[in-house]
């Protein structure tokens, strides 16, 4: 027995054709459709079960598609997907799949996402996304990256051609979410096999998206055509999309001015000047991903952060708003939870970080240092660590001198990426910077991470937010637990919530279509379009 | 950028022989260099830029970390060098003292300059005598070895070593250091060589002097004028090699900063309306190298007249 | 001369094992691997992973495997990084334009700073020479950290006349800010050297013989001065070679133009070890090779030179 899954976005699923941006009335396209983006680095692989950068994920969504799409807002909408059951028991979905062809002609069937899922988590492929399909409780994904069980085992099944079947472990509310991440996209079986690694040349890479590859140079630009095979081809505009790659965030700012590129990220502290004089480009909207300063309070970790007052203390006495202010100047949100406040049907507790003004903050925190037998006369002395970027060194260097006068002497540890993650994943640190960025919109993503067993690289550990975010993956409502969750965090200060993230861009007038709704910041360039300017 | 060996192997060959005259060459390259004015000014500026790095610090209103808040956020407009709120040289995007950063930077870059100058001259002259002096086989083997570590780029391994033992002046020092020895042994060695025969040596060799003292005492005494040209000319080199390293950002930690840290920072911000970030470190970089070049190219002409 | 040639290449062999066990052990030293991540991989999957790459054996197999594979197949092993490409192709992508910015830049350089020099040096003390000595000196120590941006803002921004960077090999627009950028230093750094050196040699006896014989100046400067001058320009071409690869890190990371300089550094810092190798392998080699050029080409111009 299934019935209907019916929250107003699928049912505004079921009854609309799919959603695609279309120019107004009396906007007039220009004549040279294409769309020039700003990559910072090489696209490092364009194989869906390879890839595990943003920008990667940005590109695959223009060759590929899922079972799902998103919208501008971010609510999700059918992509390969028509429609959907779900069971009573919510553990089985059952898609139906629309007509829809392959860029080489073949049609795109249900053995194909069977082929694709059950690719991500075979060792042999070592993908290092596997844990993607295990976040998505599919029957049986950890045991086959374990290896303890084959492939085919996998919790996906192709009932027939049009017509997939998947079966999870537990009831996941935010299963449909994760629909739209690249992981989840069908490859080509036939291409794989004939081409093996190279199948993501140009040339050899056959994909269902609304664009084909036809160039791609390692860490010079890539180049996307209209795919007239796409199921929704007539309602692409735009014919050439290229993602361009400049090295240097303030090169490519003046190479946007300069009219190369279309969209490019706005230098920290350059937004306030840049929306003065280009107010109709320049644009800050929430993005999901939470920075923060990891404590460790692991047996490796230094003593004085084992004690509570200290780390609030840490907390209380960083003047968040001159960080993100003076600092950042992007629209950025100073914050005092780990979820991220834009994330769907979050609700921030009340905490004393919320309410109490910096002044009072600070004399707090002297206070709770005192109490907890520090002060300029027992100074603590405590390292830093942050990997190498202009901007977290700049966000370091002020907090050193915002806890020196508590009497906190911060040593600045400036280290590369591989460096600084294994370093935090051996506990080797005393504060380390971090941020987490959500994989779909929905609070758990970022609250998982400082479950006991989360990767929580402080070991902060607390059995009541352990139950807690266990209970939340069955619960009806989750709100009131989450709430709860992030008031063990402000209770227990496992880390210094700093900032909640904004996508501050500067995007060329004549381009439309770009969502600026979507706190995961996913964009389509099928939905994109050029006026004439 | 490098250092022309051939006239290094010229004056390496006067300085060898005047010892055998009997007149020392330092009384008359004095009055040459007194009489050189590029010399002179490079003179003057490395002096002035050493009098800024050890006094600056007395005359910054700010320390080199403070953040000034009233300035903070809002530097393209009120960060500009100013006497009146102390910033004599502006403030870099955080609100820090440029004029503060830009004494302590020079500090440090002039100190890598130096150190990894005097480890590369030290390390050089001892390998080139010692190889000149002990001769026969292990003088083909230690030469050989120079050889070999001469094909290797550089760069890429000072690269290599930084990523691995991570960012520490030390780390500096030593990787960029142990560049540019190489070079300073050959010229050693040839001219040790041609030294070794001569009376002094073996009649020092006769009253039973050991080797090691024959080396320090009378043949490294010899090679001075090389040594001091070669060590000016090799602090711009290093210098310009830290900038490189700190324009990858694998420089000195904050809050310590260096000109190539500077000024890789200003460069970046040029288009901001906050040119004096790039202004006033790039000036001292640019002045102290020239001085450098004037004073190491006037030393050796001086010490080496081709018009004799 | 040719048993010369032999023996040099011959030492170039262990001076590569060298590098390679140096730069592979050092490489293998550091912390974090190329499957450190964020996300920490479950273990079956990181065995996998590392099994692929054979970074399961102990170290001096790991050597032995490597130099076996290029010894044989002359296969630099797969990326680490770029799971789609092997090294091999990263390389064929990246060398090649590197070369080409690299060699026109040298040419410029070479042609641009003895031009300037043997100016600076037949006006000697005139204003052109003081011109010349100016523009070199102040091209030199102005890093080309600051020289990109800057050409970025002028041609591109302001004037509008180039691409602000990319790469096409048909395209020679997109060449001229990489070719000024790397070249301009080595310029001023060759029209130094020149100057330096043509003017010993105009001050020379046999110079002042050929004048006194009333032979034309042009010819005194091209049949008699020229030919030695050159000389110490020519040692100084090996260096030069070297810092321009060096260099074009720089090149690649504000031209985007997809070198193997930023290649090199990327994999130093991602802990590709088979990039790094690969890249540090081909530059040891090519600067072996221009060593030994040049050392061939100074012998050819100065007879008295034996080996």
């Amino acid at each position: 027995m299934t019935k209907l899954f019916a929250t107003t976005a699928l049912l505004a699923a079921m009854t609309l054709p799919a959603y695609a941006v279309q120019p107004a009335e009396g906007e007039t396209l220009a004549e040279n459709q294409t769309y020039n983006f700003w990559l910072l680095d090489a696209i490092k692989s364009l194989d869906p079960a390879k890839n595990t950068d943003v920008e990667g994920s940005d590109v695959l969504r223009s060759l590929f598609e899922g079972l799902m799409n998103e919208d501008a807002a971010g609510a999700m909408i059918p992509g390969i997907a028509s429609s959907f059951e779900e069971s009573d028991d919510k553990l089985t979905y059952t898609f139906h799949l629309r007509d829809a062809k392959w860029s080489n002609g073949d049609p795109v069937t249900a053995a194909d996402f069977v082929y694709a899922w059950q690719r991500v988590v075979n060792p042999d492929t070592a993908s290092e996304y596997a844990w993607f399909i295990e976040l998505m409780n599919v029957v049986n994904a950890t045991e086959i990256v374990k290896g303890e069980a084959a492939p085919e085992d996998l919790g996906v099944k192709a009932i027939d051609d049009k017509t997939l079947e998947v079966t999870l472990t537990t009831p996941t509310p935010y299963f449909i979410k994760t629909l739209s991440h690249a992981t989840t996209y069908p490859v080509p079986q036939k291409v794989i096999e004939e081409h093996g690694d190279a199948w993501t040349q140009p040339g050899n890479l056959v994909g269902n998206g609304a664009f084909v590859l036809t160039g791609h140079n390692l860490g010079v630009d890539i180049t996307m055509e209209k795919n007239p095979q796409y199921w929704d081809a007539e309602n692409v505009v735009m014919q050439t999309v290229k993602g361009i790659t400049v090295n240097d965030n303030n090169v490519a700012l003046t190479r946007y001015q300069a009219g190369e590129l279309d969209r490019v990220d706005i230098p920290a502290g350059q937004y306030p000047r840049l929306s003065q004089e280009a107010p109709d480009e320049a644009i800050s909207i929430p993005y999901a991903c939470s920075y923060a300063y990891v404590y460790n309070v692991s047996d490796k970790g230094p003593e004085a952060l084992k004690d509570v007052r200290v780390r609030e203390a840490l907390s209380l006495a960083l003047n968040r708003e001159i960080l993100v202010n003076n600092v950042l100047q992007g629209g950025q949100r100073p914050s005092t939870t780990w979820t991220h406040w834009a994330i769907e049907g979050f609700e921030q507790p009340e905490t004393e970080l919320a309410t109490l003004s910096q002044e009072e903050k600070t004399t707090r925190a002297k206070e709770l240092l005192t109490e907890a037998g520090y002060g300029p006369d027992n100074p603590i002395s405590l390292t830093l660590q942050y990997n190498t970027d202009e901007n977290h060194k700049k966000l370091a260097i002020a907090a050193q001198q915002f806890w020196k006068p508590l009497g906190v002497n911060i040593t600045l540890n400036n280290v590369e990426w591989k460096v600084h993650t294994d370093r935090m994943q051996n506990q080797d640190f005393d504060i380390a910077r971090y941020a987490w960025c959500a994989d779909y919109n929905e609070a758990s993503t970022f609250l998982d991470w400082f479950r006991t067993d989360g990767y929580n690289s402080g070991k902060w550990s607390n059995a009541e937010y352990d139950q807690l975010m266990a209970d939340s993956k069955t619960a009806e409502d989750t709100g009131p637990l989450y709430k709860r969750a992030e008031e063990i965090l402000a209770e227990e200060v496992p880390a210094v919530f700093v900032y909640h993230y904004s996508t501050v861009d500067m995007i060329s007038p004549e381009i439309k279509g770009l969502p600026t709704e979507n706190v995961l910041n996913t964009w389509y360039a099928k939905d994109l379009y050029r006026l004439a300017d | 950028m490098v250092i022309q060996q051939d006239k290094m192997q010229s004056l390496a060959a006067r300085m060898a022989q005047d010892e055998v005259k009997g007149r020392s060459p330092w009384a008359d390259a004095r009055k040459r260099f007194f009489r050189n004015k590029a010399a002179m000014t490079g003179l003057i500026i490395l002096i002035a830029v050493a009098l800024f790095a050890l006094l600056g610090g007395y005359f910054a209103q700010w320390s080199n970390e403070d953040l000034d808040f009233a300035v903070m956020g809002q530097v393209a407009t009120m960060g500009a060098p100013s006497l009146e709120n102390g910033h004599y040289f502006g403030t870099d995007d955080l609100g820090r003292d440029l004029f503060a950063r830009t004494v302590q930077g020079t500090q440090i870059s002039l100190m890598v300059g130096i150190v990894g100058a005097a480890i590369a001259v030290i390390v050089g002259t001892l390998y080139g005598a010692t190889a000149g002096y002990v001769g026969g086989r292990t003088d083909q083997i230690m030469m050989r070895a120079v050889d070999i570590l001469m094909s290797i780029p550089y760069m890429f391994v000072l690269i290599l070593l930084l990523v691995m033992f991570g960012r520490s002046i030390a780390m500096l020092f030593l990787g960029i250091g142990l560049i540019s020895w190489l070079d300073m042994s050959r010229i050693v060695r040839g001219q040790t060589l041609s030294l070794k025969n001569r009376e002094f040596i073996e009649a020092a060799r006769a009253t039973g002097v050991p080797s090691w003292k024959i080396i320090l005492r009378h043949i490294v005494p010899n090679l001075l004028g090389v040594v001091a040209v070669y060590a000016t000319l090799l602090v711009p080199l290093m210098i310009l090699t830290e900038s490189f390293i700190s324009f990858l950002g694998l420089g000195v930690q904050e809050p310590l900063t260096s000109w190539g840290a500077l000024i890789s920072e200003g460069a970046g911000t040029m288009n901001y309306g906050t040119l004096w970030q790039l202004a006033f470190p790039l000036f001292f970089f640019v002045i102290t190298l020239f001085g450098f070049f004037f004073v190491g190219d006037g030393l050796r002409d001086a010490l080496d007249p081709k018009d004799r | 001369m040719f048993a010369y040639i032999m023996r040099r290449l011959a030492v170039a062999v262990p001076t590569l094992l060298l590098l390679i066990v140096f730069s592979f052990i050092l490489m293998h030293l550091a912390p974090g691997g190329p499957f450190t991540q964020e996300r920490e991989l479950p273990p079956q999957v990181l065995a996998n992973l590392n099994a692929k790459y054979g970074l399961d054996d102990p170290l001096w197999k790991q050597i032995i495997n490597y130099i076996w594979g290029i010894v044989a197949h002359f296969d630099f092993g797969p990326s680490f990084v770029y799971p789609d490409r092997s090294v091999n192709e990263l390389i064929a992508a990246g060398f090649p334009v590197t070369l080409t910015y690299g060699s026109l830049a040298f040419v410029a350089a070479v042609a641009m700073g003895v031009g300037l020099g043997v100016v600076a040096a037949i006006w000697h003390n005139s204003f052109l020479d003081y011109l010349a000595v100016g523009i070199s000196i102040g091209a030199q120590v102005l890093p080309n950290f600051v020289m990109a941006p800057i050409l970025v803002l002028i041609f591109t921004l302001w004037y509008g006349l180039l691409p602000g960077g990319g790469w096409s090999f048909n395209d020679p627009s997109f060449w001229i800010m990489p070719v000024i950028a790397l070249g301009t230093s080595y310029m001023a750094s060759i029209a130094r050297i020149t100057r330096s050196a043509m003017l010993e040699v105009l001050g020379s006896n046999h110079i002042r013989t050929a004048r006194a014989k009333g032979m034309p100046e042009h010819r005194v400067i091209l049949r008699h001065a020229l030919k030695p001058a050159m000389l110490p320009v020519i040692s100084y071409l090996g260096p030069v070679f070297v810092s321009m690869i060096t260099g074009s890190v720089v090149i690649d990371i504000y031209f985007s133009t997809g070198g193997i300089g930023k290649a090199f550094v990327d994999s130093a810092l991602n802990r590709d070890y088979a990039v790094m190798m690969g890249v540090t392998i081909l530059v040891g080699a090519l600067t072996i090779l221009f060593n030994l050029i040049v050392d061939v080409l100074y012998a050819w111009i100065d007879p008295k030179i034996r080996y």
